[in-house]
């Protein structure tokens, strides 16, 4: 078997033995919550500008890709059904977990991994103290709940992007819009984006966290951790977004 | 007392410990000393349970640090504190958060008489009234006295010291190596230290053992170390190119 082989199935069984002391630590949450929400707002709040910015492009171009697609043969009054929709079903949480991946997946890869070849994981071990539920498990539910959160606000804004750049460049106004988004509108549309962010979300904290305890050789091995981080993460983000959708609409 | 029995580790191919077997009394301070990269860290690692041998046991007070648990194993570390090579400090926490640590999460002691503790300690080792400083804005000297203060923040009975004067001038190294004798002789700890720094294992030690080949291959007091006639002791000692360790 070659090397890469052993590789690969070391890593899929360390991730199932991290993925478990994670679940087991979860009540850790609780007693010491300042160090998850302090997660959360790395995660959640300093990403903000960074996914609005990516969002109100995202409505915008999906407005004018959707007139170029649909206007031979669709009323334009249903430009807000198809912007809404594909913001809210696909675009929205998978743009913002990419965005999310390659800022918050690499920063958390990055500083575990400095904390694993600067022996600080070690010393927390040394004071009788669980690094997973020190490190990971906070990290793990602040990208469980900020995920979701952050594709909410992705939502709102890549849709006012899409009603913006309609009324500015299409001629459409923000009442036909509104009422193209609102006729069409199934709960379905949000609930599905926002357990693809679920999913996303505990993809990317998990790949971080791994990657990170697994750094070995200095500097320059704590930019490869980084750099897997978010090539991994952004991996398994697009193929769970295809099962996710294969089993939601499928 | 600390057992170490017949323990062997390898990492791939690279056979580092070979069967390496050595008894620390209750209250001594032991060196072991070797070449960079023989394998003392490695022993200071399996002694606190963050490595596992591949074969061989390690006994604290009699109980088998190998095949404890993980719940045994963080009883059992509580008993131990550690001074890292490059001190291992949190980033992210404040001196205080960092000496205190333990102490917040393992004992029901008011904050106030954490802060006391905290404060005490860091007397202990020279450096007061720096709790809200991070470690970044510290000297390396200045960590290690930190590192070592968070070490015995928990009262200890055992220290493990990883390279102490390692990677600091030479008078700070002495100030490290009379806070180590200090410890002994004030708190009556048992002290186990790796390092290459031949003058700092003759001031703090009781005992100096060398590590070589991944083997114990001599015990002794410092003077005896001293007046040895082992070829390889003897090399290592008085730091010589020339004799049976290889230079490269």
């Amino acid at each position: 078997m070659g090397r890469k082989t052993l590789t690969f199935f070391e890593d899929v069984g360390g991730l199932a033995i991290l993925i478990k002391r994670v679940f087991l630590g979860l009540p850790f949450v609780f007693r010491r919550f300042r160090l998850t929400s302090e997660q959360m707002l790395l995660m959640g709040v300093n990403s903000l500008p960074l996914v609005a910015l990516v969002s109100v492009f995202t409505g915008g171009v999906s407005a004018v890709q959707a007139v170029y697609q649909i206007s031979d043969y669709v009323p334009m009054r249903y430009i807000g059904t198809a912007v809404s929709k594909a913001v809210m079903v696909e675009l929205a949480p998978v743009l913002t977990a990419l965005v999310v991946a390659g800022r918050v997946g690499a920063a958390i890869a990055a500083e575990l991994g400095t904390m694993k070849v600067t022996e600080q994981i070690d010393a927390l071990e040394t004071l009788a103290l669980d690094p997973v539920k020190y490190l990971v498990v906070p990290r793990f539910i602040a990208g469980l709940v900020m995920l979701p959160v952050l594709t909410i606000f992705a939502d709102t804004i890549a849709i006012l992007g899409g009603l913006g750049v309609s009324a500015v460049s299409l001629h459409v106004s923000p009442h036909v819009f509104l009422n193209g988004l609102q006729d069409f509108f199934k709960m379905m549309d949000l609930t599905s984006g926002l357990l693809k962010a679920f999913v996303f979300g505990s993809i990317i904290s998990i790949i971080g966290c791994y990657q990170g305890f697994k750094t070995t050789g200095g500097a320059e091995g704590v930019g490869r951790s980084a750099t897997r981080a978010v090539v991994i993460s952004s991996g398994l983000i697009l193929i769970s977004d295809y099962v996710v959708a294969s089993i939601l609409f499928g | 007392m600390i057992e170490i029995k017949d323990v062997h580790k390898n990492f791939g191919e690279n056979q580092v410990l070979r069967g390496v077997d050595l008894t620390i009394q209750k209250g001594e301070t032991m060196v072991v000393i070797g070449r960079s990269g023989c394998g003392k860290s490695v022993l200071l690692k399996h002694i606190i349970g963050l490595l596992k041998p591949d074969r061989g046991k390690i006994l604290v007070d009699g109980e088998d640090i190998t095949s404890s648990n993980e719940g045994q194993l963080n009883k059992l570390r509580q008993k131990f504190g550690m001074l890292f090579q490059a001190s291992a400090l949190f980033d992210s926490m404040t001196v205080d958060e960092n000496v205190g640590l333990g102490l917040r999460e393992h004992t029901k002691m008011p904050e106030a008489e954490i802060k006391k503790k905290v404060g005490e300690t860091l007397k202990l080792v020279g450096l007061s009234g720096i709790e809200e400083k991070k470690p970044a804005e510290l000297s390396g000297g200045m960590k290690k006295r930190v590192g070592l203060a968070r070490a015995i923040a928990m009262d200890p009975e055992y220290v493990l010291y990883d390279e102490p004067t390692t990677g600091i001038d030479p008078i700070m190294a002495d100030v490290i190596n009379e806070l180590i004798i200090n410890l002994r002789n004030t708190l009556a700890i048992t002290s186990i230290a790796v390092t290459h720094d031949i003058v700092s294992a003759y001031k703090i030690a009781d005992r100096i053992a060398m590590l070589y080949d991944g083997k114990i291959i001599f015990i002794g007091t410092p003077e005896e170390t001293k007046n040895t006639d082992h070829p390889v002791v003897r090399q290592f000692i008085e730091g010589s190119a020339q004799g049976p360790i290889p230079a490269l």
